[in-house]
């Protein structure tokens, strides 16, 4: 059987190559020209080269809130009452709808209001991402059914802590990487 | 239909010179001048040509536009100012083209519906049909890019959430966003390539649409009988002047409409709220897309908890990614059409059931469209919710349910009988 194979079709080891190694060179040859034209749309050098911001939160009284912008993003600062603190401390997390702390400055965790907020001392103080994690509309502050945050988009409602407790969005609000550099001064990023 | 020799006849040695070389005139001549059309076409079928011409006057006008407009985040906004307020003619310009967006989309729902009430996607139409649903996925893409481009709050609030649809993607998400938008937040890039797109993408629905017709001159028109065309001399009139007459007679009365938004209500289906310069940091209270996207608005916000299995903790998909997989399912499940409705009979004039449906789904969508421009609260979300059930069973269920549980109405044997049954009536 063999031996008719080889009788019948000549040599096929010299051209098959030379057809394998042309097309593999067209092809990483096409595929490397192809990549530019793809990477090119991703965030630029300048987008990239994002410096750190940092804000004065000393004349935020306990209710208010500020908004800032950091990587074209809007982040949420709120100063937190005690009863708001009190409400948000005494959900359970079997209650949330999404039970991960969310938060850049911790491994893990739970989301519980400790966890939320700017950790032992600071409770008061929570900082956020103000970008809705449905779809990434800006919601509204002091708002919503849990009087922290409601996203007027598509009617996500999140407690005073960010958690998301109803609507569309899945998961809370994002915790950005930042810090207390004294005792009036936030750094984010 | 497509059978038949070509009846073109050159009408001088010019002509025949170029015919024996490209013969092109042959082909124009054939496509819309010999060409059969069947004798019993209503004013429904007129559609299609309608569709042309507004895409026609939406690249003229947006190609003039192009000459005015700056796709920067600080230029934008004002030099649509300036195209409204400067330029010559810049008003009629700006305001063709955004109410011809509208009513591109007015017609092509029409066009859409008819061929849904006469079966128009059954075999031999399947590829015609898939190229249609085509057309109207990049016409959708076409007009969205477009309206970012004032950048007006509605503008800019539109990229960020419909961008946003690609984060609920697992994994690999949120990169493919920061892909499209070329940063982190919608801003300059994301305008650039936005307008770019926004010039590329109509050419390519030109190319669609050459297809399309191309398909459609292969297999031939439907008509309101579904029944196909038997005798070429009895049942058809040729396309010129016959179909050319009519199809320009409900032309204008297409445009009459057209001229008096454009010049009496050239805002109405606009939203004040994009005459409010982009403001990132500022969401408006109450975002609605153009009317023409509101019924898939409606499903996408529909789905407010997640899809797990019942009685554990296991969410399978959360409530973002549902919303976004049937807002595209909604699209997707077009193009299985042609295979859901496996009925025999092809037009609804002779499925009273299918009819029933068939004028039940068109209210569905409706409805959903007017739940879309409703916030998104209470009772909307729930009826939404029961619309959007409405949507989807009947093409996954009603429409296989009625292939095989229906009994049509007979049909006439020919094009010709239902004319000749039709005027011994009358």
């Amino acid at each position: 059987m063999s031996a008719a194979k080889t009788d019948t079709l000549p040599d096929p080891s010299k051209r098959d190559f030379l057809y394998i190694t042309t097309g593999t060179a067209g092809a990483v040859g096409t595929a490397s020209f192809v990549w530019p034209l793809i990477d090119q749309m991703n965030p630029d050098a300048s987008t990239l080269a994002l410096a750190s911001i940092e804000v004065d939160v000393s004349s935020i009284e306990p209710g208010q809130a500020i908004t800032v912008q950091w990587r074209g993003k809007p982040v949420f600062i709120r100063n937190r009452t005690d009863k708001e603190l009190e409400e948000a401390r005494n959900v359970s997390i079997a209650e949330l709808k999404d039970p991960s702390s969310r938060n850049d400055n911790l491994d893990n965790g739970d989301a519980t209001d400790i966890n939320r907020s700017a950790g032992e001392g600071k409770e008061n103080w929570i900082v956020m991402i103000g970008s809705c994690t449905h779809l990434g509309c800006i919601p509204v502050g002091l708002a919503g059914e849990y009087n922290g945050w409601f996203c007027p988009c598509h009617g996500s409602h999140y407690d005073t802590a960010g958690r998301i407790r109803k609507g569309p969005a899945p998961e809370n609000l994002a915790i950005p990487k930042f810090q207390f550099i004294n005792e009036t001064n936030i750094k984010i990023g | 239909m497509s059978g038949g020799h070509s009846k073109y006849v050159p009408v001088n040695g010019v002509m025949k010179w170029m015919d024996e070389r490209l013969p092109l005139p042959r082909l124009v001549y054939d496509s819309f001048v010999a060409y059969p059309v069947p004798r019993n076409l209503n004013n429904w079928y007129t559609f299609g040509a309608i569709l042309s011409i507004f895409m026609v006057l939406q690249l003229i006008t947006g190609i003039v536009l192009a000459m005015h407009y700056v796709s920067s985040t600080d230029m934008a906004f004002n030099s649509i100012e300036s195209i409204m307020r400067d330029v010559n003619f810049g008003w009629l310009l700006r305001r063709m083209h955004a109410n011809g967006a509208s009513f591109f989309f007015l017609a092509v729902y029409i066009h859409i519906f008819r061929g849904m009430y006469y079966g128009s996607y059954k075999a031999p139409r399947e590829v015609l049909w898939i190229l249609g649903v085509f057309i109207f996925i990049i016409m959708m893409a076409t007009s969205f890019m477009g309206y970012v481009l004032p950048w007006g709050q509605m503008s800019y609030w539109a990229a960020t959430v419909i961008t946003g649809l690609f984060s609920a993607i697992p994994i690999i998400g949120v990169p493919i966003q920061e892909w499209l938008l070329g940063g982190f937040a919608v801003g300059d890039p994301t305008l650039n390539r936005f307008f770019s797109l926004h010039y590329l993408l109509p050419f390519m629905l030109v190319g669609l649409v050459i297809l399309h017709v191309w398909a459609l001159h292969v297999v031939g028109q439907t008509n309101p009988t579904g029944v196909e065309v038997k005798d070429l001399k009895k049942e058809t009139v040729p396309f010129t002047p016959y179909a050319t007459m009519k199809d320009l007679f409900a032309l204008a009365l297409f445009f009459i409409l057209f001229a008096y938004f454009v010049f009496y209500l050239p805002d109405y289906l606009g939203h004040p709220d994009n005459y409010i310069r982009a403001n990132p940091l500022k969401t408006p209270a109450h975002i609605v897309p153009e009317w023409y996207f509101l019924p898939y608005y409606a499903i996408l916000r529909a789905f407010d908890f997640n899809i797990g299995i019942p009685f554990t903790d296991i969410v399978l998909l959360d409530s973002k990614l549902a919303g976004v997989i049937a807002m595209f399912g909604s699209l997707i499940v077009l193009l299985f059409l042609p295979w859901l409705d496996f009925a025999k009979t092809r037009s609804g004039n002779y499925r009273p059931l299918f009819r029933q449906f068939f004028w039940i789904f068109a209210l569905v969508c409706i409805g959903l469209g007017y739940l879309g421009s409703r916030p998104a609260e209470g009772g909307y979300v729930t009826a939404a919710q029961i619309l959007t059930t409405a949507y989807f069973a009947h093409f996954l269920i009603i429409l296989p349910l009625l292939s095989i549980l229906e009994k049509p109405k007979p049909v006439p044997p020919s094009i010709a009988d239902a004319i000749l049954a039709k005027n011994k009536a009358a």
